[in-house]
């Protein structure tokens, strides 16, 4: 597997700090090199790469020598520092609006898993708050992704409001959030078609909506295995509509998910949530920490300060 | 005399694209040491010059890393064709179905359309609906039935009633799911044992915004189902799907076609020259 070799290399250039008594400017730059080139490979931006690198390296030249730590630990360290700011240092939980019912809008690239999450994040409400949500189908352009919608609202026991593919989004959502308020649901989902963020016509239609439901939480769903192109993703949706967070799709595989690096640092948003998996359960908080872990094997890492 | 100066800007230029359109790092470095040896030897002057030198040497390439491959379609020469489609979750294996359905359907051919996707919710009636709009049959199952005893089904079909092509939509899997990529494994089994020669392809369908990840699905669809080909999805998006370049060089698997959108017209046969091109079109045009 390609994460092996990227460890490996870390692994080796930290040894060849280890051996030396104090970092010299050659040592650290063959240090960054490998993580810079551990980054890209985990599908960070690279212009995200070059601003990280810069701030880690000015860190550790500027660092004083810590107490029991030798160079090669306070590299690693400060690597680890940076990677969990820029993540985000804690968890973020879902707004929750005063008064019910809680608007939440997907958002998002064709089949990152918008509908999906729907499905996930209902069912987390519905167990761990006894929530009543409502789904409102305003995904009128994928074949048959209202059906999808409705057995996803079966399986997990959710009504879905839905006029059919004939009415417009915009219309769908007005009508939905009245029988929301009718039935008062606490929390209405608004599924939304896939879209490109350079496709101006169908990001005006998700600018209306926002006008007209000001939803308390616009979530950008965005799969885990993107590559650079995750920035112009999260900023393209991000300039538009001023998203509330972020939930990273398809972490089961074996991606390292750079691109949430990338998100963070683009959007200042955060990501709240994580998809590990296709069932209605998989659903997890995110946590920086952990990503950070991912993307540059940093456990591997960090084992290897006590090591050091 | 200010060549060096061209020369150094620009191949730093072409690095940061080359990395930004998902090459990867060490497919971008060999890259662009090939292409400086070639600006070199044909004493390329201006970025004009370059910049022609440098295309045309990518798509020799491109080309030379799939030599003896070819990136048509296979086609039974009697009996039915049949073309299995796999891929991880969402990349757009239906749709491209839907589209590649129609295309044959214009051309006069008699298709079919196998729902093996017995898992996903609204899988089967998105390939129904498919089904309509191209004017072709579908055979399906019942939700979470046996995707191989559906896809059987879907073969005997075609065989008794002389289909001259069936397209197998199959579930979306991570490549790191065993359990997964074995029931893919059996579609496949089911297949071959009802017609020897089938499938005929294995398209392995790619999200034209997926990063380095690519390549583990590349390797391991490949493993598990000798995948023939690729089919590029979601080009109409600004991601380039440079991982192709390096998915052809260590696994030589070649680009059939390319996804351009969300209709059924959105479909065309790949094109290294255009592909490459719009790799570069940054560097070149900027
Ligand atoms: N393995 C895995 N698959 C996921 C996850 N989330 C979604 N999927 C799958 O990804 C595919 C696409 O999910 P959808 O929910 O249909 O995506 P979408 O964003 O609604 O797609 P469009 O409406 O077409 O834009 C489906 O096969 C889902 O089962 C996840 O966390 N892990
Ligand atoms: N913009 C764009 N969207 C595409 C393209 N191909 C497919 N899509 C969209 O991507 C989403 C997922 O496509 P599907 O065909 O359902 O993907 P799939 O691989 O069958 O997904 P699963 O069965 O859930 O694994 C849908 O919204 C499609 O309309 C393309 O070339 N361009
Ligand atoms: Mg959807
Ligand atoms: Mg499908």
């Amino acid at each position: 597997m390609a994460f092996e070799g990227l460890t490996e290399r870390l692994q080796k250039a930290m040894t060849n700090l280890r051996r030396k008594g104090k970092v010299s400017e050659s040592d650290l730059r063959q240090t960054m090199r490998e993580i810079r080139l551990a980054l890209l490979e985990a599908d960070v931006n690279f212009t995200v790469v070059k601003d990280f690198v810069k701030t880690v390296r000015d860190r550790a030249l500027g660092a004083k020598v810590l107490d029991g730590l030798n160079p090669a630990q306070q590299i690693v360290k400060i690597v680890d520092e940076e990677l969990t700011k820029t993540m985000g240092e804690t968890a973020v939980p879902l707004n929750k609006s005063a008064k019910i019912p809680t608007i939440i809008m997907m958002a998002g690239l064709q089949g990152a898993g918008k509908t999906t999450t729907v499905g996930k994040l209902a069912l987390k409400l519905k167990n761990e708050q006894n929530a009543r949500p409502l789904m409102i189908a305003a995904d009128v352009y994928r074949p048959a992704a209202i059906q999808q919608l409705q057995q996803v609202g079966d399986q997990i026991d959710v009504p879905v409001f839905q006029l059919g593919t004939d009415v417009d989004p915009v219309e769908i959502v007005r009508q939905g959030l009245a029988e929301a308020e009718a039935n008062h649901n606490d929390y209405v989902f608004i599924d939304t078609a896939g879209r490109l963020q350079i496709d101006e016509q169908l990001m005006d239609e998700l600018a209306n909506i926002k006008a007209l439901a000001h939803p308390d939480e616009i979530l950008l769903v965005i799969d885990a295995m993107t590559g650079q192109n995750a920035v112009n993703t999260a900023q393209g949706f991000d300039d538009k509509l001023d998203i509330t967070g972020v939930v990273l799709t398809k972490l089961d595989g074996d991606t390292r998910g750079g691109a949430a690096l990338s998100i963070r640092a683009v959007t200042g948003k955060p990501i709240k949530f994580i998809g590990q998996g296709e069932k209605m359960t998989d659903l997890d908080v995110f946590h920086p920490d952990r990503m950070s872990n991912r993307i540059l094997g940093m456990g591997d890492m960090l084992t290897l300060i006590e090591k050091a | 005399a200010n060549f060096r100066h061209v020369d150094e800007a620009f191949f730093d230029d072409l690095e940061d694209t080359l990395i930004e359109s998902d090459v990867g790092y060490e497919t971008a470095m060999q890259i662009s040491e090939d292409l400086r040896d070639e600006v070199k030897l044909q004493n390329a002057k201006s970025k004009k010059e370059i910049s022609s030198v440098i295309v045309e040497k990518l798509v020799d390439m491109y080309g030379e890393a799939g030599e003896g491959e070819d990136n048509s379609i296979h086609l039974a020469e009697s009996g039915p064709t049949v073309i299995l489609f796999v891929g991880v979750n969402g990349a757009g294996k239906t749709t491209t179905i839907g589209k590649m359905a129609n295309m044959y359907k214009q051309q006069g051919k008699k298709v079919l359309l196998a729902a093996c996707d017995t898992f996903r919710a609204g899988a089967i009636q998105q390939l129904q609906v498919w089904g309509q709009r191209d004017g072709v049959d579908v055979v399906a199952g019942a939700e979470r039935s046996d995707p191989a005893s559906v896809c059987f089904d879907a073969v005997k079909k075609a065989k008794a009633e002389d289909y001259d092509i069936l397209f197998v939509d199959t579930a979306g899997r991570l490549q790191n799911k065993v359990n997964l990529m074995n029931e893919l494994e059996k579609i496949k089994r089911v297949i071959t044992r009802e017609i020897p020669a089938a499938p005929q392809e294995v398209l392995l369908v790619l999200d034209a915004t997926t990063g380095q990840n690519a390549l583990n699905q590349a390797k391991l669809f490949k493993q598990s189902t000798a995948v023939t080909g690729i089919v590029l999805t979601k080009l109409d998006g600004t991601a380039r799907g440079g991982i192709v370049l390096a998915i052809r060089n260590e696994l030589h698997l070649a680009v059939k076609y390319v996804g351009l959108g969300e209709k059924v017209t959105d479909l065309r046969p790949f094109n290294a020259n255009d592909f490459v091109y719009g790799l570069f079109k940054d560097v070149i045009t900027g």
